[in-house]
């Protein structure tokens, strides 16, 4: 297999891990951003931590997985946003090891004080990764200062321009959109209904925000539509997203969350194919120089390593779908507010 | 201020509050494998009781051990560009591996062991805790792995001009067994199961002096004991080879870790000393004569290497590589005392007011000799960040200015010792409150 050949594979491969993460973690993100305001009472919260507590740190993982592998693939990527995007990602940091004790300590004590603090973190723990991501993919997409030695020269503000803030609110409404309808699916009683408010009214937040972001790119960042214009198989995508919004919304209506929660994975999915085809090949486009810019091609690993990886992954994940959908599938149904859990 | 010194600082902050979960959960882990196959397979409610309790302290830290996992993943990254730019081909694979092959796994079956107890059968739920038990123990290799390289690097060759020179990877397997991976890892998952078991013999202790839940203190102080004991030997044998490697592979740390600072021909053990690196000498040594020869090259009179034979600048710290390793084998000198002191007291264990006042407060011990274990070795490196191939001070990112490595310093301080004193109140109370007695279940 030629190397060339195994950056375009991995290119692919880093998509699917960001696809997962934003799938699976996304809805305890969503439903972590939904918390203080589809439950009112410490049993609701508890039920909402119960739906989605078996899950959270293994979703979370692919988040782990998806940074190795950048850092294994294309480790001048991994070096520049990292490092580039400082204080940005230690905030996300900060966020997800808050968010992560939330989930333990919060059950721990009776006293309603305690919990309202824990309520408060976690959901400030959920929100900041929900929508930081969101403004990561925008400057990702966007492009940023680089100068020739592969290095960021912008600042933290660099990071909040309007295209890419934009991104941001686009992916907030996605993750809460996809978290709402979660809880519609595993829950009952009032906090199932004030979620499946929240899922109509998020949805439509999506369609506006991915609509605008579209015609922003199209003035912004009009390079993004070239991939696109070569090959114009790709507008599939984009129409096939819009298939999978459609196909939410009437499900939710019919009264169907588990089809509901199904469309909307799908469309997480072909926006981050949008997101895909758009940027190929570049991982990191410049904004200043285009020469800059991170391909697949100037910042990947050796053939050895891309190669190692291939099976790493094609060993691993199968058995990690596996027994993935396995836990899935014996926490099926309901969840419910028991002594165990949380 | 300095950005090299602050970019390690806040690594070494942010390791050192890591590895105080993942140990103890390994150990605590494997003992949970026990008591839950013990669980199904008898039946009994001293099982039922230990099943439901451990599991529960293995959440909190375990969660812990994930929030600040996190920040090393990210760290290699953010405030160590340079360094992943360089050694990224080899050094990121593992740490995608780890991904791939533990944390989903233990992630996963964990949220079994905490929601599933329940609804699960008595053989699924053993089948969980062994799962966890493997994932977080594939965990620990796949990282060592990464850090053995770090310290003995192979199987790589250098490429490239200019920003792209960099070391790129020759033979998958070759740099995953570099030639301390085995020693280390082994010496670490020994070290681990050891402080799963001590800490529970510890539980089991208090509740003695307490004279409280008296058949669950018997059982946890059993198990543990056993544990302990076997282990704290292992832990001086895998530290031993471990040494050995050092010797032949990393000889300035060895010097380092020795004081020596003179090619010495018969060379001695050292016990304790104060290493003055100024007059080049270790004063008030007290040293077996020979042994240290003996121990590294089964020749009483071989020539270890001293400090001199290496430049100036390439020797580590040291006091902070000596006096870690020192203080750590003088722990474990005393782990091996006080468990077998145990297990030659037969069933007195349960009574002897001196011994279980000496298992609790020994408690907290296992951690200080995990974290001087580590800073040994982690000292013992300088000035290299890649042993012999990257100097630290070559490694950081560049375009992260001073002010804000202090700024997230600052904050992973606050945050941590937040979370850190936290987890502890939640400890003590998980402690205070106790097991739950389970009735016999009248047969059906």
């Amino acid at each position: 297999m030629s190397h060339e050949l195994l950056q375009n594979i991995w290119y692919l491969l880093i998509g699917v891990l960001i696809t997962g993460y934003a799938v699976l973690d996304g809805f305890d993100l969503g439903a972590g951003v939904l918390y203080p305001f589809v439950a009112k009472k410490d049993e609701e919260r508890r039920l909402i931590l119960n739906a989605i507590g078996p899950f959270w740190d293994g979703n979370e993982v692919w988040l782990l997985t998806g940074g190795g592998a950048l850092f294994a693939a294309f480790p001048h990527v991994y070096a520049t946003v990292f490092s580039g995007f400082y204080l940005a990602l230690m905030l996300v940091l900060f966020a997800l090891i808050l968010r992560a004790v939330s989930f333990e300590f919060r059950s721990r004590v009776e006293s309603p004080g305690w919990r309202k603090m824990w309520d408060y973190i976690f959901f400030v723990g959920s929100l900041i990764p929900a929508l930081l991501t969101g403004v990561a993919v925008g400057n990702v997409i966007r492009g940023v200062p680089l100068n020739e030695q592969m290095e960021f020269i912008g600042n933290f503000f660099t990071l909040l321009n309007p295209f890419s803030l934009l991104v941001g609110l686009t992916g907030l409404a996605m993750f809460i959109t996809h978290g709402a309808i979660y809880l519609v699916m595993k829950t009952n009683g009032p906090v199932a209904e004030r979620a499946r408010r929240w899922a109509n009214g998020a949805w439509v937040a999506l369609l506006v925000l991915a609509v605008l972001t579209s015609i922003f790119a199209a003035v912004d960042v009009p390079q993004r539509f070239v991939n696109a214009s070569r090959q114009p198989l790709i507008w599939v995508v984009p129409i096939l997203t819009l298939i999978f919004m459609g196909l939410t919304r009437w499900s939710l209506a019919k009264g169907k969350p588990g089809y509901a929660f199904l469309f909307s994975a799908l469309t997480i999915v072909g926006l981050m194919g949008i997101f895909g085809a758009g940027n190929y090949p570049y991982l990191l486009p410049a904004s200043n120089v285009a020469e800059y810019g991170l391909t697949i091609y100037n910042a990947s690993s050796s053939r050895l390593t891309l190669m190692t990886m291939l099976l790493i992954a094609l060993v691993g994940m199968p058995v990690v779908l596996a027994y993935t959908a396995y836990i899935y599938y014996v926490f099926r149904g309901k969840a419910r507010v028991e002594k165990e859990g949380y | 201020m300095d950005p090299v010194i602050l970019a390690r600082i806040q690594f070494g902050l942010t390791a050192a509050m890591h590895f105080l979960f993942p140990p103890v959960s390994i150990g605590l882990a494997w003992l949970i494998v026990y008591i839950t196959w013990k669980r199904w397979k008898t039946g009994e409610p001293i099982w039922e009781s230990m099943s439901r309790f451990w599991p529960r302290i293995l959440g909190l830290i375990f969660a812990a051990g994930v929030a600040s996992g996190i920040a090393l993943e990210f760290q290699f990254g953010t405030n160590w560009s340079a360094y992943s730019r360089y050694v990224g081909d080899i050094f990121g694979s593992p740490l995608a591996a780890e991904g791939v092959f533990a944390f989903f796994l233990e992630s996963f079956f964990l949220g079994m062991l905490i929601f599933g107890r329940e609804r699960l059968p008595k053989g699924l739920y053993w089948f969980s805790a062994l799962m966890v038990a493997i994932g977080s123990t594939l965990s620990a290799f796949w990282i060592i792995v990464a850090n053995s390289w770090m310290q003995t690097p192979t199987a790589y060759r250098i490429v490239g001009e200019g920003i792209h020179r960099r070391a790129e990877l020759t033979n998958f397997w070759a740099a995953v067994f570099n030639p301390s991976t085995l020693p280390r890892y082994i010496h670490t998952i020994v070290a681990s199961i050891f402080t799963g078991g001590f800490f529970m013999a510890g539980i089991g202790a208090w509740y003695l002096l307490r004279r409280e839940h008296l058949e669950f203190a018997r059982r946890s102080l059993q198990i543990g004991l056993v544990v302990a004991a076997i282990f704290s030997l292992l832990i001086l044998v895998t530290g031993h080879f471990h040494s050995v490697q050092v010797a032949k592979t990393q000889p300035a740390k060895l010097a380092a870790f020795e004081a020596l600072f003179k090619d010495t021909a018969g060379a001695g053990l050292v016990l304790w000393g104060f290493p003055d690196e100024g007059a080049r000498t270790l004063r008030l040594a007290i040293r077996i004569p020979k042994l240290l020869s003996f121990l590294i090259d089964f020749d009483f009179n071989s020539v270890v290497p001293g400090l001199e034979r290496f430049p100036r600048d390439e020797w580590p710290p040291i006091a902070l590589a000596f006096y870690p390793y020192h203080i750590m084998i003088l722990l474990g000198g005393w782990f091996i005392l006080v468990s077998w002191w145990g297990i030659f007291l037969g069933n007195r264990r349960f009574e002897s007011n001196a011994f279980l006042k000496a298992l609790v407060f020994s408690i907290p011990l296992p951690w200080v000799s995990l974290e001087l274990g580590w800073l040994a070795a982690e000292f013992g490196r300088q000035p290299w960040a890649v042993y012999g191939l990257l100097k630290t001070k070559d490694a950081v990112s560049v375009v992260v200015p001073a002010w804000q490595v202090l700024l997230t310093i600052i904050l992973f301080i606050v945050i941590y010792a937040f979370i850190l004193a936290l987890l502890i109140y939640l400890l003590r109370r998980e402690f205070m409150r106790g097991p739950e007695l389970v009735a016999v279940k009248a047969p059906a």
